[in-house]
């Protein structure tokens, strides 16, 4: 199911076929896929007649692109500077070390992917952290284990 | 059922029939939905109130809005009670029932919900009372909270539109430009380039088409202005963006928003189709000869994307790389093709300034920088949020008056303006005036108007590693300066930071900087020096401190301090083993715990726990 191809050609039919519309249709097949599977992407360049290359290059330029799968849930810590003045770093390292996984990465049993962002506009609730969309504002460590447990 | 708008008499009528079917005096609970007040909770508080106006059946007529962001962030969710204005915070839905009664019995105040002044502890009633409110000037972000976003008619019904009416049944492109020009408008994305010019220069280019484009990319971190005009009120941005379209001749618009605005892609994107429904968008405008539409590219989350021939070349499908401009975009941008590129915040000041004329406009401001500023005020500042006021206005007026100052008694270090391209001022500028030039002065930057307040408990050092470090991460890597510079730079800091420094540091990071500085591709290099520059220049004893002493004055940098537990303070409640991820501390309970520094990683996480101050830094 993760290389329906039936589900580009979906994306690539909502698009037109244009090919300035490769990020949208790189978004939406993240979307809809988790991630940018190779098959996908060999597809798209046959299909909108871009080599592949050109087409990795614009997928590995983007930070919102991912060639891996991603865990079930993701967890974003921003690290904008209003964060970061308000301790963003250290929640991240206290994440990583809590999830034994860095920055980019995905836990073993595909359960958390841990990014980091670089400014989710919502200042005022620095430091911040989203879980699958979700907006957990003012964060400390020590909230960090009873939140993470709602998703284990 | 949405009426197609064919003349522009009948969006007039259209306008005036809202406005006489709306009572003004009828009861109206506005509750802010934007993405701040929705990380508090107040998507339940809006459902709470619409059930429980439900269950009390349909006789009751009091409106429920949700509207876009009001700006005080901090304290939400955000309800005000219209008419009367009587502004509630921190609402939770437990709250909601008491609200409705109080509302449908016509009068009464929930004392606990309103603003306490921190230091008389009085109450205050109405938002334009607050202090957070009262010396802010919000002509631009107002609206914000009195309109549903999604909803035209609101927008419509407080006068919307009506710039748009007015060009195009009373004005020339030529004239539209000469006020835009007169009106002193400059761009509100950074630079500072005065708007009617590039109008100017995009009308006269020769081209096949042109194309208005609206820069929603808004990287800076720290900024969120115009997530939440998008967010609030998308309509001022499109009608900003028409005007723009007659007055430059242009038949397609493209606005580029960043792909972590959820929230603001939707509503824009019902935004469009409203105005579209609505005949505001498509062929033949109203009638007057004008097509114009308008389509929405989202980002890919690369910052280098807010400058304008990145983002060009990122609307195109490819890779968001900046190319030398000495040919410009208004020439040559999209497709080749001449293109006009402002802001959100500059498209949304347009119809302010056709509506309410030059000499209103120009009258706001100082000499050189007129109108108001939208500034995201954040860090370690008590009202943490968005504030609107004229150019000009201190910053000492803006972070102690509005920002209500430092909290828990800290002292103020340093406020950092203009994002990466900016720099951080010191205490002795607090009287600086705010405006494009008085801050270029200084060595920082307007920029898109993000503020970050920072306290003593803040290293400066640690703040320019963080910029540079953000910096090369985000350099596209086209051009050696910037490439290479901000990797060295990044190197020589972080030595700095984990006190290692060398004698000569210093001066190689000014080296390194005058370098970018000359000879960088794009505005991303050319600012990057920013930040090291400015610190140096006013925090350059916390370099020397890290270099000769090896110490961090601000006790943050990890590998300059160390923790301990101090015996006397410590009452062994076990709050600080507990967080520990290290296992670094132990002890009994109701016993003085102890703290073992070769398994501690300094996360901070005892420090934070503990309430009694018994964790110390040293």
């Amino acid at each position: 199911m993760l290389t329906d191809l039936g589900t580009v050609n979906e994306i690539l039919e909502k698009h037109g076929y244009q090919r300035a519309s490769l990020i949208g249709i790189l978004q939406d097949i993240q979307s809809r896929m988790n991630y940018l599977p190779r098959k996908a992407l060999l597809h798209l360049s046959r299909c909108l007649d871009i080599p592949l290359a050109e087409i990795y290059e614009v997928a590995t330029f983007y930070k919102a692109f991912h060639l891996e799968p991603k865990g079930r849930h993701t967890i974003q810590v921003c690290l904008g500077t209003a964060c970061h003045v308000r301790g963003s770093r250290r929640i991240l390292s206290y994440l990583e070390s809590l999830l034994e996984v860095k920055a980019g990465g995905t836990t073993k049993d595909l359960s958390f992917s841990l990014e980091t962002v670089n400014c989710l506009g919502a200042c005022a609730l620095g430091p911040l952290l989203v879980i699958d969309r979700k907006y957990y504002g003012k964060m400390s460590t020590n909230r960090m284990e009873e939140i993470l447990k709602k998703y284990r | 059922m949405s009426p197609h708008l064919k003349t522009i008499s009948e969006l007039r009528s259209f306008r005036e029939n809202l406005k006489r079917s709306r009572d003004p005096r009828s009861p109206c609970i506005t509750v802010c939905s934007g993405t701040g007040c929705q990380a508090c909770g107040a998507l339940e508080v809006l459902e709470a109130f619409r059930e429980k106006i439900r269950e009390m059946g349909v006789n009751q007529e009091i409106e429920i809005r949700a509207t876009g962001c009001h700006g005080f962030c901090e304290r939400g969710p955000l309800v005000v009670i219209r008419p009367q204005k009587i502004c509630y915070m921190n609402v939770s839905p437990e709250d909601v029932s008491e609200i409705l009664h109080q509302v449908a019995k016509g009068g009464g105040v929930i004392e606990r919900l309103l603003y306490q002044d921190p230091m008389t502890k009085q109450r205050i009633l109405y938002e334009e009372e607050i202090p957070f409110y009262k010396f802010q000037r919000r002509i631009v972000f107002g609206s914000n909270g009195e309109i549903d976003p999604t909803n035209i008619d609101d927008y419509i019904g407080i006068g919307g539109y009506q710039a748009l009416e007015k060009v195009l049944s009373t004005m020339t492109p030529e004239e539209v430009i000469q006020t835009i020009k007169a009106s002193g408008l400059r761009g509100r994305g950074g630079g500072g380039f005065p708007t009617g010019i590039k109008w100017e220069a995009c009308r006269r280019a020769k081209g096949r088409e042109k194309f208005i484009i609206c820069n929603a990319d808004e990287g800076d971190p720290g900024a969120y202005m115009d997530r939440s005009l998008l967010e609030g009120n998308p309509h001022s941005v499109i009608e900003g963006m028409l005007i723009g379209a007659y007055a430059i001749g242009s038949e397609e618009g493209y606005v580029y928003v960043r792909n972590e605005y959820p929230l603001a892609v939707s509503n824009l994107s019902c935004a469009i189709d409203q105005a579209r429904a609505y005949g505001l968008l498509g062929r033949n405008i109203l009638s007057s000869g004008l097509n114009f539409q308008i389509k929405i590219n989202r980002g890919g989350g690369a910052f280098v994307c807010g400058e304008s021939t990145a983002l060009m070349a990122s609307l195109e499908g490819r890779v968001g790389e900046p190319r030398a401009k000495y040919i410009h975009t208004v020439e040559q941008g999209l497709w080749n093709q001449p293109s006009n590129l402002n802001n959100v915040e500059t498209w949304a000041n347009i119809p302010l300034i056709i509506n309410r004329g030059v000499e209103w406009y120009s009258s706001i401001g100082t000499e050189g920088s007129k109108g108001t500023k939208i500034f995201s005020l954040v860090g370690k500042i008590n009202h943490t949020g968005l504030v609107e006021v004229p150019m000009g206005m201190t910053l000492r007026q803006i972070i102690f008056d509005i920002g209500g100052g430092i909290p828990k008694n800290k002292r103020f270090k340093a406020v950092q303006t203009g994002g990466p391209s900016g720099g951080c001022l010191p205490e002795a500028l607090l009287d600086l005036p705010v405006d494009f030039d008085r801050l270029q002065e200084a060595g920082s930057m307007m920029g898109s108007g993000g503020m970050i307040v920072m306290d003593e408990d803040n290293c400066m050092v640690d703040m320019a590693r963080y910029f540079v470090q953000f910096l090369e991460e985000e350099s596209c890597g086209k051009c050696t300066p910037c490439r290479e510079g901000l990797y060295q730079m990044g190197r020589i800091l972080n030595r700095i930071c984990r006190g290692e420094g060398r004698e000569g540091d210093i001066e190689l990071l000014e080296d390194l900087s005058l370098v970018m500085l000359e000879s960088s591709l794009c505005g991303l290099g050319l600012t990057a020096p920013n930040p090291v520059l400015s610190t140096l220049r006013y925090f350059r004893d916390e370099y020397e401190a890290h270099i000769q002493e090896r110490r961090c004055p601000a006790k943050f940098c990890r590998e300059l301090i160390s923790f301990s537990i101090h015996p006397e303070k410590c009452t062994g409640c076990g709050a600080c083993a507990k967080v520990c991820p290290a296992q670094a501390i132990t002890g009994e309970r109701k016993k003085v715990h102890l703290l073992e520094s070769q398994k501690c990683v300094k996360c901070r996480a005892c420090f934070e726990a503990c309430k009694f101050d018994a964790v110390i830094i040293s």
